[in-house]
């Protein structure tokens, strides 16, 4: 399918696709918005949450904090590649940073699997309700983002569409945003 | 206005209805008056043959005013509104004058109960006196309501009194009353509860005081039959 | 681009093309409304004749009545209003009021119909699953909706939830397309006040949705969790809230009144410049104050909620900008008002349906003050005063604009005229029978009745009053059989209907300027714009409409 001219147009001055990730994360935050906001409030109104939130593991949530770190690292040298023209390198780097997230992944289940082993399921009370599905909504979007990456990863390695792989890297900050925010109110505060 | 639908049986009832009767003389002026202009502007200015339509922009000085004063006189309008219905809503629902009475009304799926307090004029005593669907005070005395629901959402609803509060599962909401009409009323729930919501009313007896006495005696020797 | 020999269903069902895709989008909206309407016809029968036999309904139970009323406000809202106002005008006039040849994401925009449908399928499907449709009301408070011990609706409840989920999903996608598409594909020259205010309505209507939806779509993950897993977000038994669940509704939900209203209102905008042969007045008032109405929105949304067991004092913050929010409204009627002041006016059946919507409108919002205004919101709050209120906005949105802006744009979309007569008699029953229903409403509103009980007899101080019950339903029935001939004409009109040409209105805006129907990628050359959508009369120019795309005297000379 061709492209149609509209899509190339730029009267606002900013590639069409890019805007559109621009917009994407601003219906996102919207959605995390809500979410943090009421987890917020329960917290604010029952004290006795913060003792649920210490059969945390603030060492596993740390661990993952620096694995998406790191891999937004890569994210940003895939970026560079990209802008230099060379496609191959880009898909490398994009590669690393899927490694990342499937590292990511792979830990996250663990430590679910630990505290839903010791009782702690979603349904055992108001705090592990929000705790799960905060990570969990934020983990399904890193499924997403790795499985996006690899589609701009299997394009860039033979040259193609290389402007998407700064418009993934956008996305992928921004996944890597929303969990420094859910890293403190989830395992921190205790 | 509304007293002309439904009686005034509380002290607060003819506060509220002052707001709305304000509120709908002030929005009746803008809307006759609006409607007036744009009946008459369509008249004005039908297709005519030989007539071109003016050019107008819309920044010229002297049309803009016709939109600029409406829009000034209309905040004016709004600020007495918004004070009047403060100031009903501060006296009903966040100031709480001294109990007379205190009654629990206790709403579930799909039937109201109503605990008065017996004839020591106590609630949590023996002498309470329990209702479902029928809630009996008399004129004259200030009520504190306790509002709790045992499961899901619903509504105190009184139009005579113009009261109505929503009653939340897991809290106890306090409220109040004076009723001033004595007679016989619809109580209904104006919250959905599920497929009895339609079902869920009950009857408000304002009693006079030798009523209120007459039925306080009644139904202690109906409980002291029962124990 | 479009091969000729394309077969049937990838033409009509599979297609990228904006217009195709904008009437799937249409009549999926009118077949939604036709079931809302059928739910509308079985509560107001049951309303004026309980426990009657109803021909093609049957007994209304209690269960069916209060599913018939959750799913009519849903269908109604979130099926129709939505579909036709924002997806299907946005869709067809996007690309072509702006000069460009498709939506800048054409597969993204298949997929967001597609995601609609589905949840139109989920959404009528709900009905037929055992324990029936879901019954909440169309707010679905928990902690009735919540749990399938009170709701008795395990699963309709459910369906609902994700069904409307997934709607506020394929919005999201269609939004992003509408916005990237408005922001960066204008024709050449055409600058950000020259774009008709209906494209920058739909627009702002786009972002206001994409900023309010957010929390809802959390607080439906979380309703869906305490249905299915037992979570108990809002619980208070394990320490969740159920009022919290309110403030995530309505803080989309009033937002989502200006969502619809705004697509309406520019409809309306394009409609009166036309038929009056008028430039918009003070097209700049009307942008900001749209603008000032979608940020105000944002602060309003407990008006819904006075006397639902939040803070006393926080109704009085909100009291004063729910009376706020009347200041930009009021402006922009006077606007309007005063574009038809110095123009020669049509009335053609197009012109009768957006006046009929500025004349009723008013009376919707004139009504909201009482409702807006704490004091006076103790006695109204869940009457039928309030339900009169709101379908006296939204009934000229979703149904009267829908109508100026479908008789105003079939030219263009089927190359076909409907026929004048036939609309004006439709018209005219329609909107004499809309308040023939609602009057009535307002009526017993101030007489105390409340919303969604089934019947008023177990209720002696109201049952007295069922003689204008029975009046507002026979209006209704009469309004619903109307619309017959509205669907003849425009079926035979689709087939039959005297050849429109491009632009049989002598409109300025760059969909009139290419051959109706447009063919795929719309424009033959792309257009480069002059100047603003509403030169009508101009004084430097010899006809009374002057395109937007017209080049200039001087240049055009040389
Ligand atoms: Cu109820
Ligand atoms: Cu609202």
């Amino acid at each position: 399918m061709m492209k149609p001219v509209a899509t190339t147009r730029s009267a606002a001055g900013i590639s069409t696709g890019m805007l559109a990730v621009w917009w994407l994360l601003a219906s996102e935050i919207v959605i995390f918005g809500g979410l943090l906001a009421s987890y917020i409030m329960h917290r604010l109104a029952h004290p006795e949450w913060a003792e649920y939130a210490s059969h945390t593991n603030t060492w596993i949530g740390t661990l993952n904090t620096f694995v998406l770190l790191s891999s937004s690292l890569s994210a940003v040298l895939a970026h560079h590649a990209a802008e230099k023209g060379d496609g191959k390198k880009a898909a490398k780097y994009l590669l690393v940073t899927i490694g990342g997230a499937l590292t990511f992944l792979v830990v996250k289940s663990i430590e679910w699997s630990i505290e839903i082993h010791h009782g702690y399921t979603i349904t055992a009370n108001g705090f592990w309700a929000f705790y799960y599905v905060a990570a969990g909504i934020h983990a399904s979007h890193v499924i997403v983002g790795a499985i996006v990456m690899g589609w701009v990863a299997w394009y860039a390695n033979q040259n193609r569409e290389l402007q998407r792989v700064e418009m993934v890297g956008v996305y992928w900050h921004f996944v890597d945003i929303v969990w420094i925010f859910l890293f403190p109110l989830l395992y921190i505060a205790k | 206005m509304i007293e002309q639908y439904v009686v005034q049986a509380s002290t607060y009832a003819a506060d509220i209805d002052n707001v709305i009767l304000l509120i709908a003389v002030l929005t009746g002026f803008w809307f006759f008056a609006a409607q007036g202009m744009f009946f008459w502007l369509l008249f004005r200015f039908r297709e005519r043959p030989g007539h071109k339509a003016e050019y107008v922009t819309g920044d010229e000085p002297d049309l803009k005013r016709w939109i600029n004063i409406p829009h000034i006189l209309i905040i004016i309008c709004d600020v007495f509104i918004v004070a009047a219905a403060i100031m009903v809503w501060v006296n009903v629902k966040q100031t709480l004058p001294e109990a007379d009475r205190t009654i629990r009304i206790v709403a579930q799926q799909w039937a109201w109960t109503f605990v008065h307090p017996g004839p020591d004029g106590q609630l949590d005593t023996d002498d309470d006196i329990t209702m479902i669907d029928e809630l009996h005070v008399e004129v004259g005395q200030v009520y504190h309501y306790q509002l709790e629901s045992t499961d899901v959402l619903h509504d105190f609803s009184v139009p005579v009194f113009r009261l109505k509060q929503d009653a939340i599962p897991g809290r106890r909401i306090v409220g109040w009353f004076e009723p001033t009409l004595p007679g016989h009323y619809d109580i209904q729930c104006a919250e959905m509860c599920g497929i009895g919501h339609g079902l869920m009313g009950a009857r408000l007896f304002v009693e006079t005081p030798e009523q209120h006495a007459q039925w306080m005696r009644d139904r202690g020797e109906i409980l002291a039959r029962a124990h | 681009m479009a091969s000729q020999n394309e077969n049937f269903f990838l033409k009509y069902f599979w297609s990228t093309d904006h217009k195709i895709i904008a009437l799937q989008y249409m009549f999926t909206g009118m077949a939604m409304a036709l079931i809302g309407g059928y739910f509308a016809y079985a509560f107001r029968m049951q309303l004026a004749f309980p426990g009657a036999e109803i021909p093609l309904v049957g007994v209304v139970t209690p269960h069916e009545y209060n599913a018939f009323v959750t799913n009519h406000g849903t269908i109604m809202i979130f099926w129709v209003a939505m579909p036709v106002l924002i997806a299907a005008f946005g869709n067809y006039l996007i690309p072509l009021m702006i000069g460009a040849d498709d939506m800048v994401f054409p597969r993204l925009n298949r997929l967001s119909y597609q995601i609609f449908l589905l949840s139109a399928i989920i959404l009528v499907a709900s009905f037929f699953v055992p324990g029936g449709g879901f019954g909440g009301a169309w707010t679905a408070y928990p902690p009735l909706s919540a749990d399938g011990a009170y709701n008795l609706t395990p699963l309709g409840a459910s369906m609902w939830v994700t069904a409307v989920a997934l709607e506020f999903v394929a919005f999201l996608m269609g939004g992003i397309n509408f916005i990237t598409t408005a922001m960066n594909s204008r024709a050449p020259g055409m600058k950000a006040f020259d774009v008709p205010i209906v494209i920058w309505f739909i627009v702002i209507a786009s972002i206001l949705f994409m900023a309010s939806v957010g929390p809802l779509i959390a607080g439906a993950i979380m309703l869906l969790f305490d249905q299915q897993i037992g979570t108990g977000y809002f619980d208070a038994r394990t320490g969740g809230d159920p009022v919290l669940y309110q403030h995530l509704f309505w803080f989309f939900g009033h937002p989502e009144v200006y969502v619809v209203l705004l697509p309406a209102l520019g409809i309306v905008a394009e409609i009166i410049t036309v038929f009056s042969r008028k430039k918009l007045f003070a097209y700049k008032i009307v942008l900001y104050t749209a603008i000032a109405t979608g940020v105000l929105s944002f602060f309003v949304w407990a008006h819904h909620q006075f006397i639902a067991g939040i803070d006393p004092r926080m109704a009085n913050i909100f009291t004063v900008t729910t009376v706020l929010i009347s200041i930009p409204i009021a402006e922009m009627c006077f606007v309007y008002i005063a574009t038809l002041y110095g123009g020669s006016i049509r009335f053609t059946v197009p012109m009768l349906w957006a006046l009929a919507f500025m004349a009723e409108f008013l009376i919707g919002g004139v009504t909201g003050i009482f409702l807006g205004a704490s004091g006076a919101d103790i006695y109204f709050h869940d009457t039928y005063f309030v339900l009169a209120h709101f379908h006296y906005t939204f009934f000229p949105i979703a149904i009267i604009a829908v109508f100026a802006g479908i008789t105003y744009w079939f030219p263009k979309m089927f190359g076909r005229m409907m026929s004048e007569t036939a609309g004006k008699v439709h018209f005219w029953i329609t909107i004499l029978t809309f308040n023939g229903i609602f009057i009535p409403l307002f009526v017993l509103g101030a007489w105390g009745q409340h919303r969604r009980i089934y019947s008023y007899e177990h209720f002696p101080d109201l049952w007295e009053l069922q003689p204008l019950r029975i009046f507002a339903t026979t209006c209704l029935v009469i309004m619903l059989l109307a619309q017959v001939i509205f669907l003849v004409n425009f079926f035979v009109s689709m087939l039959r209907g005297k050849k429109a040409g491009n632009n049989p209105w002598r409109a300025n805006t760059l969909e009139w300027t290419v051959p109706s129907p447009p063919p795929h990628g719309n424009f033959e050359t792309l257009p480069v714009v002059h100047r603003g959508p509403y030169e009508y009369s101009h004084p430097d120019h010899d006809e009374d409409f002057w395109p937007q795309d017209a080049a200039p005297a001087a240049e055009s000379a040389s």
